[in-house]
């Protein structure tokens, strides 16, 4: 440990384009670009299968649960060797690790309205779009924000394992810490994808309340609106 | 890759059988270990949460923290005391089962319906006997149900433990990743899921054992 704090306490390893902001800021990068893929598929597809047959729904639902059982290490090392060594392949299995979350939790997050909530909607002369933009997206809005934290944690420790196929960032420094048995750095690395893992966290936690409806948000002396 | 490389090369699989069976049996252990100490932690601490609402809070924002910590950083911090013994990767693993079960645990205790827990009160029951015979029987689906999570993504999380040193089949990615050939890799896993897929089984007929009057 006393290593690691060496490592990060050393001015050295804060600049120049192998410095930690480079590295701190190419993780980012790829968390946010894979985050917004996740979102813009998973998101309308949840939405879509929340409208679908019982069937279809189940079906999918159970793919992408199935989804967490591949395992990540080995996806990427089969993309990377698949595309001929392009360490950008990784951010396809890194996609596909991110969708799950956020399409599951979406259609959970719709199927939870309480129908008496869509029929007074439509009794209120709403369009089928506008019950689904203005009644059941907000109130789905904590979990699929649950959803998109998954995701956003889930990638931010995945796109640390792709370092082992050279995608850069933060996972970089416990690549070079394992292989050229430097401890020091390892650890350092670690902290830090530790703390960015925490803060993500935190930042989508508090974006998820922000978000939510305030009729939806628990309030500590909030009087029931309905009885039960 | 090479160019003319087969996808997978069904020789160096049937050569490789004794290591595929080792590298299962350390991929269980690695995996499930964490899984039964999970369940064992996180029953008392479930039952302790849901009788006392103030504990769970901070309870629950702490397993949501150690939840979003990456394995693979874990896996190096611990390495310094743990070497290269399987606690280096069983103790991570562990960690993150308690962050899917407690919560599950609080759940399944909270809806036993107040009218059951009068009811067992009423035949005279004492408060531990009513949590072991009604209780918890009532909890257990939504405990299986955070079994299975936990179960199906240990199995697939144990394989980053490769890149230290501890990770079962993930041991077949680092060979597939050196010698650059996919046969290894695949091997690795369609073994995984093959796990994953009949423990998450096994969970399901278990559930079923357990609460035989549960509709099909």
């Amino acid at each position: 440990m006393n290593d690691g704090w060496r490592w990060l306490t050393d001015g050295a390893h804060w600049h120049g384009p192998d410095g930690i902001p480079v590295r701190l800021a190419e993780h980012l990068g790829y968390t946010l670009a894979v985050l917004l893929v996740a979102v813009l598929v998973g998101l309308p597809l949840g939405l879509l299968l929340a409208h679908s047959g019982r069937r279809t729904a189940f079906a999918v639902i159970n793919v992408a649960n199935g989804f967490r059982a591949l395992p990540t290490l080995g996806l990427l090392v089969l993309f990377f060797l698949l595309s001929a060594g392009s360490a950008l392949a990784a951010l396809i299995p890194l996609v596909a690790l991110a969708i799950p979350p956020v399409l599951v939790n979406t259609y959970e997050g719709v199927r939870q309205v309480d129908p008496r909530v869509r029929d007074a909607a439509l009794g209120m002369g709403m369009t089928g779009r506008q019950v689904l933009l203005k009644v059941e997206l907000p109130i789905a809005v904590p979990l699929v924000m649950t959803g998109v934290r998954t995701a956003a944690v889930q990638v931010v420790a995945t796109a640390t394992v792709a370092a082992y196929i050279n995608l850069g960032g933060l996972g970089g420094y416990l690549m070079d810490g394992i292989l050229l048995r430097q401890y020091g750095t390892a650890v350092g690395g670690s902290v830090l994808v530790v703390l960015l893992a925490v803060a993500v966290q935190i930042l989508f936690t508090s974006t998820g309340r922000l978000l939510t409806p305030r009729g939806l948000r628990p309030e500590p002396n909030n009087r029931k609106e309905t009885p039960g | 890759m090479n160019e003319d490389e087969p996808l997978v090369r069904w020789d160096w699989i049937h050569d490789h059988y004794g290591l595929f069976g080792e590298l299962t049996v350390e991929h269980l252990k690695l995996s499930l270990l964490p899984v039964l100490l999970g369940l064992l932690i996180s029953v008392p601490l479930g039952v302790l949460c849901a009788r006392w609402r103030l504990l769970y809070a901070p309870v629950l924002t702490a397993v949501n923290i150690l939840y979003a910590l990456p394995s693979l950083a874990l896996f190096l911090v611990l390495l310094d005391y743990t070497g290269l013994s399987i606690w280096t990767v069983v103790i991570p693993l562990t960690l993150y089962t308690l962050a899917v079960l407690v919560p599950n645990v609080v759940d399944g205790l909270r809806q036993v319906p107040e009218t059951t827990r009068q009811a067992a009160t009423a035949l005279g029951y004492t408060p531990l006997r009513r949590l072991i015979a009604v209780e918890l029987p009532i909890a257990v689906p939504v405990v299986i149900a955070g079994l299975r999570v936990a179960t199906v993504s240990n199995i697939s999380l144990v394989s980053v433990g490769a890149l230290v040193g501890i990770g079962g089949l993930g041991s077949l990615f680092k060979t597939g990743f050196t010698l650059q050939f996919t046969t290894p890799v695949l091997a690795g896993i369609v073994l995984t899921i093959a796990l994953a897929v009949l423990f998450d089984l096994a969970l399901v007929l278990l559930q079923r054992l357990l609460t035989p009057w549960s509709p099909r």
